[in-house]
């Protein structure tokens, strides 16, 4: 099978695309990187270039190197916005606080996400980053690439940006930090036509979406979450660029529930991949872990000698209901009890794998501390097939965003706002009836919002009625 | 096609609108994948760790694809993501990927070629000695920390990122390389309260806090903000609006009601809320996202703050160490850290890790009262002979 964009591919060779020859990219020695010094006094950040682990300061200090070896010409903002990053940041661990300025309103024409204003409070100190806007570019889904984008991608932002970036800012883009105002439209006009590239989300828009690896290297994944992400991205590009909501909104596609995108804890709306028939079992791979020749979680915990693989003590003691046993050797499970936690299949990958009839859950209303605290996505569909074009998952999205456009308060997240709602609420906006699935258990406490309809002759009553029986 | 190298480019400032294009997303995956992939996109059948880093998944098919992960710092450079494609280049026909925990994965579709890529992986070392690309990050181990900007590019963090996350990574390397521990860890790290990384579901995660009340600028504020927008900004109402004596329009904070959540300065720059002594790092533990055996659960504030200690934050990474250590002596095989911690009871938690309990511990915030205990269930420790003994129940 092949999954087929929404538009022809423009292939990038970066042969034919690059900006920066062999020898400009090959203009510093081993020898010169340790040696080298930047302008500015960084005790503190010389101190990290020690230790096992990659030192981003290292990392820092090459790209500086290789700026400054570069010719004026070949660069289009400060030559010296790295090594004045650094100094920035050092400055800032003297003061215990950042030297960022609040926001500023920047874009690209047109957009009201992707670009974040950034702008030093000590710009006389560190002209080199007095302002440094940021950038978020849409990943591809999973995270993929191959060399011809990204060193084309490279390239580009070397020559019109810091050449400082993140591969991947917390919601999946990869974030590009720090170019002037000027060159911002300029970037957008190379990556859209020259990378056929977007931007991705910020503010109060639909964030970029992302996606576990899914389908393409994991042998649990319940659905195409790449096809997914990308379809969903596509379809809703309007809400991703202009802010309509009234906050940020996020969709992540897990493919199993092992969540390994953490949809159900960061995402608005968390699809997580499942199945409603029977785990497939294997029996005489089954034997092969009980004999050990197959090694349990995949070899997980081969650091450390936990003595023989024991599946009693190891899967059927540990799965949360209870519904394995073994019997003559082989492995029963009791599939309308399972809940599908996936620990069985985790530790025996070989021999146990998810069913074959699948589609998503789909919860709501995840969101980090600010401001009501914490909260993780509630299930409210159990079930749903997934096929693309997804017209059903596209239903029930846009029910939703039309309820919280005309009910959400400024900066009110979805989960915030079913909170003050009442899930009873949410339901009917989704269309569902109640289900003891969306709850851990049933109310304490009885106090009931009955309406008028729920109650036989309503809630009219005449008080002299009531009075012919009880004397006052 | 080709980069322009002209300064505005193609773009032409006076006609902004000419051949723009617009709403075009994101590259589409499938390309990107390696033949490998393509042709076993979703026949995989099982997969194996092979060592510490390294694993090879199987196909239906029979084709195998082996993969090398390497941690990565995710702030970098242009001169690194090269390395990376020169990697890529050699040993993996023009393909990488990269993981949702920053990691980078280089895939190849046969043992020798990953062997010979490993090889050539280990070797690249900074002129510092340490690793470029270190090899680790599957299984029973600490995998690389999300996290967010810090001081880099923030302008509301209670911490720095980069560095805090290098302290810890180079500390805990041995579990990042190795596979000893009950059950995978995952740390996450969140500069504030907006939690840009959504750290609330980690095993332990690390979370700038402030600890002062903002201050007001009154002579600029009502210049610069919404007044209307500052006060409702805040979640206790602790801002009211108020005037200065020269009359301009500016707004009060009732310091004891203020939560330091931030959220003030988020909405407007007049009240700024960093402060060198009052911020630091908070340390959750026990959460996780995966609902293997048991329910995803939120993370549980057991450090209320250690200091900002740049740039390599000693007292932070201590009690990293201390949770992980005691962790790995008295986990069970495959139990999450939460889970550990709940099975054997919170006070013992405290008492295993030799950290110490407070009263900041208690959630007086909304719902708290569910966190209170209300049963006679309980182990005692040291923490619980203090409370005798203070209100005289034993000698």
């Amino acid at each position: 099978m092949a999954f087929e964009p929404k538009e022809e591919q423009k292939t990038i060779n970066y042969e034919e695309a690059r900006i920066y020859s062999q020898e400009e990219l090959s203009n510093y020695t081993e020898e010169e990187l340790k040696n080298y010094k930047i302008k500015h006094d960084v005790p503190d950040l010389d101190d990290l270039e020690k230790g096992p682990w990659p030192s981003f300061v290292t990392d820092a200090k090459r790209e500086d190197l290789h700026r400054k070896k570069l010719n004026d010409e070949r660069l289009l903002i400060s030559k010296n916005c790295v090594e004045d990053l650094l100094g920035q940041l050092q400055l800032s661990f003297d003061h215990g606080e950042t030297h960022w300025k609040h926001g500023g309103i920047v874009g690209v024409f047109g957009y009201g996400g992707g670009v974040i204003g950034r702008y030093s409070d000590v710009q006389e100190d560190f002209p080199g980053v007095a302002s440094f806007h940021t950038l978020r570019v849409n990943q591809a889904a999973s995270k993929f690439y191959d060399t011809n984008y990204l060193r084309t991608l490279c390239d580009m932002w070397e020559y019109r940006g810091s050449g400082l970036l993140n591969m991947h800012g917390s919601t999946g883009d990869i974030i590009l930090l720090g170019t002037t105002t000027e060159q911002l439209e300029p970037v957008f006009h190379e990556m859209t036509h020259e990378l056929q590239q977007d931007l991705g989300g910020s503010g109060s828009n639909l964030r970029t979406p992302s996606c576990c690896i899914g389908k393409a290297r994991c042998e649990w994944s319940c659905i195409d979450t790449q096809d997914m992400c990308y379809e969903l991205t596509q379809f809703y590009q309007d809400e991703l660029h202009r802010p309509m909501f009234p906050y940020k909104f996020k969709f992540k596609f897990d493919g199993c529930p092992n969540g390994c995108v953490a949809s159900i804890a960061r995402s608005d709306m968390s699809f997580i991949g499942t199945w409603k028939d029977n785990i497939k079992i294997d029996q005489d791979k089954v034997k092969a872990y009980i004999n050990g020749e197959a090694q349990p979680n995949a070899g997980s915990h081969n650091g450390r000698d936990w003595g023989k693989f024991d599946i009693q003590k190891e899967v059927i003691d540990r799965c949360p209901t209870g519904c394995m046993s073994l019997e003559n050797g082989e492995l029963k499970i009791d599939n309308e009890n399972c809940n599908r936690c996936m620990h069985c299949i985790n530790v025996m990958p070989q021999a146990l794998r998810p069913g074959d009839d699948k589609g998503v859950t789909i919860l709501f209303g995840a969101k980090a501390p600010i401001l009501e605290g914490a909260q993780m996505s509630v299930m409210t569909i159990p079930f749903m097939k997934a096929e693309p074009p997804y017209d059903n998952i596209k239903d029930v999205i846009e029910n939703v965003w039309d309820w919280w456009m005309e009910e959400g308060k400024n900066r009110e997240r979805l989960g915030e706002l079913i909170q003050r709602k009442t899930l009873q609420e949410f339901l009917k906006v989704v269309g569902v009836p109640a289900a003891p699935q969306m709850v851990t258990a049933p109310r304490a406490n009885p106090y009931i919002f009955w309406k008028e309809e729920d109650v036989p002759g309503g809630f009219e009553r005449d008080v002299e009625d009531y009075r012919s029986r009880h004397k006052r | 096609m080709a980069l322009s190298t002209e300064r505005l480019g193609k773009y032409d400032p006076n006609n902004p609108q000419e051949n723009r294009v617009t709403d075009i997303g994101p590259r589409h995956f499938w390309q990107y994948f390696p033949e490998v992939i393509k042709n076993n996109y979703g026949k995989w059948a099982y997969h194996d760790i092979l060592e510490p880093g390294i694993m090879v998944h199987v196909s239906e098919t029979g084709d195998k694809v082996f993969t090398v992960r390497c941690g990565g710092a995710r702030f970098m450079t242009v001169e690194h993501v090269r390395e990376i494609c020169d990697i890529a280049d050699k040993h993996c026909d023009g393909h990488v990927r990269f993981t949702t925990r920053n990691n980078i994965e280089f895939l190849t579709d046969s043992h020798d070629k990953m062997v010979a890529m490993k090889e050539d992986i280990n070797s690249r070392k900074t002129p510092h000695g340490g690793f470029k690309f270190p090899i680790g990050g599957t299984g029973a181990g600490v995998t690389n920390i999300v996290h967010t900007q810090g001081f880099i590019h923030c302008h509301t963090p209670a911490t720095d990122a980069s560095s805090l996350v290098k302290a810890v990574m180079d500390e805990v390397f041995d579990y990042f390389t190795g596979m000893e521990l009950p059950a995978k860890v995952r740390i996450s790290m969140a500069c504030c309260l907006n939690m840009c990384g959504a750290v609330h579901c980690s095993d332990i995660a690390l979370l700038g806090v402030h600890r002062k009340p903002p201050i007001v600028d009154h002579e600029y504020i009502d210049a610069i903000c919404e007044i209307p927008l500052v006060t409702a900004a805040c979640p206790l109402g602790a801002i009211s609006p108020s005037k200065t004596e020269s009359g301009k329009k500016t707004v009060k904070i009732k310091e004891e009601r203020c939560m330091f959540c931030g959220n003030c300065y988020t909405m407007c720059p007049s009240v700024p809320i960093s402060d060198k002594e009052g911020d630091g790092v908070a340390i959750l533990a026990g959460g996780k996202l995966s609902n293997r055996m048991t329910v995803p659960k939120f993370s549980k504030v057991v450090v209320p703050w250690a200091p900002n200690n740049f740039p390599r934050f000693p007292e932070v990474v201590d009690y990293i160490k201390k949770i992980l250590n005691a962790y790995s002596e008295s986990a069970n095989k495959y139990e999450r850290l939460g889970d550990w911690a709940e099975r054997i009871g919170w006070e013992k938690f405290f008492e295993k890790t030799d950290i110490p309990f407070s009263e900041h511990l208690i959630d007086d915030y909304r719902l708290a009262y569910d966190s209170y205990r209300t049963s006679t269930q309980f182990k005692f420790t040291q923490a619980a002979w203090d409370v005798s003994k203070k209100v005289g129940g034993i000698d």
